[in-house]
């Protein structure tokens, strides 16, 4: 390749430079601002950089009880249950459809794609939450998102590689299909079922509108609603919500940015386990798919 | 008969695996479709939909009439979508030739961990953290009060609504858009490549006779999928800002069902309007993916 120019170089490098900044930044001053003082943040007007006196009165006073802690809960058990099914039902569902000529693969295949081409629509969905008695229950922030048909596919792609003569010599040796889905085929996929689990989780800790559509009561509120409420809308948030006891509670800023923060971290968390296994994932789903 | 009943009992665990997730689909995805038949009904909650009268095409009337209020919330759509498949779309190209072109492999990593991270944040926090950047009260506005300069206003101003959900949807997904392209980039033949230097031709022109032809189908693939979302705008995003700005600069196709539908409980209308938009997002599908044909690409099946 020719010998790229020096400006060619700096005009790139700029770029890339900008946008991770413009990545950072917010983040940063989020998680400053949730950890200074009430002294800084008056001092500043608002936001901080930077802080000399860190302190987690903010994190106290959120997660000492009240509605953040009970949404913050709310929010685990929904990811932690939903990504288990999700991923049970969707390795079933792949494995089943991984053996082409068996009884009723077109079909059922045919089914599973075709949900991808339409959307039942908000209203039809409303009322099929509602009719099936599942408006506000849990259940309705999984099951109806229990499937996704993309990772069902993407899925199948990664058990269609597996070697065929090794699924038949476990058959000579009479194993049956479940055991050889336990002992065989999920051992060679685990970096699939790693991603799309991710997946799954980012989704049920992300969701927001199936829990505005189908929770009524507040006290059921996942984090993301509670976000909603108290930052995004600017909803004052004070003892009556936090229940927290103590003497000063911290500026109303640093408990928004706290609760932020406390949405944002699972994400960072588990975004690097993300970043390993996506890219041979994704190939797969991009080329099949 | 022999056969079947051969292959029933072969199979009987492969379907019962299946049971489950088909279950689900049944539920969710194709009984639901079904109750768009409510956009033919005068639906009234406490009858139902096995005892709501049937009205014919009266809830379809907003759309035939062309309602000023259903007009607003079709042409916001189609502006919204016109607005980001213009600068939206090239943006993940630009950035992945850009990508593509660093030579340093760490820096490279680096940058794409960076750059793909706010993809998987909620609409909730990307908006929030925009506000608490953007906003009267936010973060840039404070330091400008600080030093005694004038303030800005974006955040909750109508007329630039459009601009600032297209930027959040620029800050949140052309890292992760890159995806696809980098890995169409890297089957790019390195040997044409070589031969058009050898050839001497200048960066630019490799880029348009070498490079973008050879990524040109994954393109043509991308934007069939963006068109036939055509109807389709943002709607998380777009409910969490909708009370700042109002119904005028910020109603969609999407907004209009849930408030017209859950909120004012005219089901029946919103359900007509969701059941057309449904209809016509797949012909578009179907028909994008159709010119892509005519074009010679493969588009998103084979023929």
């Amino acid at each position: 390749m020719g010998e790229p120019s020096r400006l060619g170089i700096g005009a790139r490098g700029l770029v890339l430079g900008l946008g991770c900044l413009a990545v950072v930044v917010p983040f940063w001053a989020v998680l400053m601002t949730s950890i200074a003082s009430p002294e800084e943040i008056s001092r500043a007007g608002g936001f901080v950089l930077w802080t000399r006196e860190p302190t987690l009165d903010a994190y106290r006073a959120v997660l000492s009880g009240g509605i953040v802690t009970r949404a913050l809960m709310v929010s685990t058990g929904i990811t932690a249950v939903g990504t288990a099914l999700s991923l049970v039902a969707t390795i079933a569902l792949a494995y089943a459809l991984s053996r082409p000529g068996s009884l009723l693969h077109k079909p059922i295949l045919l089914m599973t794609v075709f949900t991808l081409l339409f959307n039942p629509g908000i209203i039809p969905m409303y009322l099929t939450v509602k009719q099936l008695g599942l408006l506000d229950n849990y259940l309705a922030l999984i099951l109806p998102v229990l499937l996704n048909a993309f990772n069902v596919i993407v899925m199948r792609a990664f058990f269609l590689e597996i070697p065929r003569e090794l699924l038949e010599s476990a058959f000579m040796d009479g194993a049956g299909e479940i055991r050889i889905l336990l002992r065989i085929v999920l051992p060679l996929s685990k970096a699939v079922v790693a991603v799309i689990g991710l997946f799954y989780a980012v989704a049920y800790w992300n969701a927001f509108f199936s829990a505005m559509l189908y929770l009524q009561s507040p006290e059921k509120w996942p984090l993301q609603l509670v976000l909603r409420t108290y930052v995004v809308n600017d909803t004052p948030i004070g003892s009556d919500q936090l229940s927290s006891n103590l003497e000063n509670l911290p500026p109303q800023i640093s408990v928004q940015m706290a609760i932020l923060v406390i949405s944002i971290v699972p994400i960072l968390l588990i975004y690097p386990f993300i970043q390993k296994h996506f890219a041979k994932g994704l190939m797969v789903g991009a080329v099949k798919g | 008969m022999h056969s079947l009943r051969n292959r029933w009992r072969r199979d009987r665990v492969l379907l019962l695996l299946a049971l489950p997730g088909v279950t689900a689909l049944l539920l969710f995805h194709y009984l639901p479709l079904g109750g768009n038949i409510i956009a033919f009904q005068d639906f009234q909650p406490f009858l139902g939909i096995w005892h709501s009268p049937y009205v014919g095409l009266d809830n379809f009337e907003p759309v035939l009439t062309g309602d000023p209020v259903f007009l607003n919330a079709l042409v916001n759509t189609l502006i919204i979508t016109l607005i980001q498949v213009v600068f939206v779309f090239p943006l993940p190209i630009c950035l992945a030739l850009i990508l593509n072109a660093t030579i340093s492999e760490r820096l490279k990593r680096l940058t794409q961990s960076i750059l793909y991270m706010p993809h998987f944040l909620s609409w909730v926090i990307v908006v929030a953290l925009f506000q608490q950047m953007f906003g009267n009260g936010g973060m840039l506005n404070g330091w400008l009060r600080s030093a005694d300069l004038s303030t800005f206003h974006i955040v909750g101003v109508p007329e630039l609504f459009k601009l600032m959900i297209t930027s959040q949807v620029i800050w949140k997904d052309t890292g992760w858009s890159t995806i696809i392209f980098l890995a169409a980039l890297s089957r790019v033949d390195p040997a044409q490549l070589e031969a058009a230097v050898v050839d001497g031709a200048s960066a630019l022109r490799r880029l348009w006779h070498v490079t973008l032809p050879s990524i040109r189908s994954v393109i043509v693939l991308l934007l069939i999928l963006r068109l036939g979302d055509s109807l389709s705008v943002g709607f998380e995003q777009i409910i969490l800002q909708q009370a700042q700005v109002g119904a005028g600069a910020s109603e969609v196709l999407d907004t209009y069902v849930y408030n017209h539908g859950i909120v004012g409980g005219d089901w029946g209308t919103a359900a007509a309007v969701g059941l057309i938009k449904g209809i016509v997002g797949v012909a578009l599908v179907l028909g994008a993916n159709r010119a892509a044909h005519a074009l010679g690409e493969q588009g998103v099946y084979t023929k």
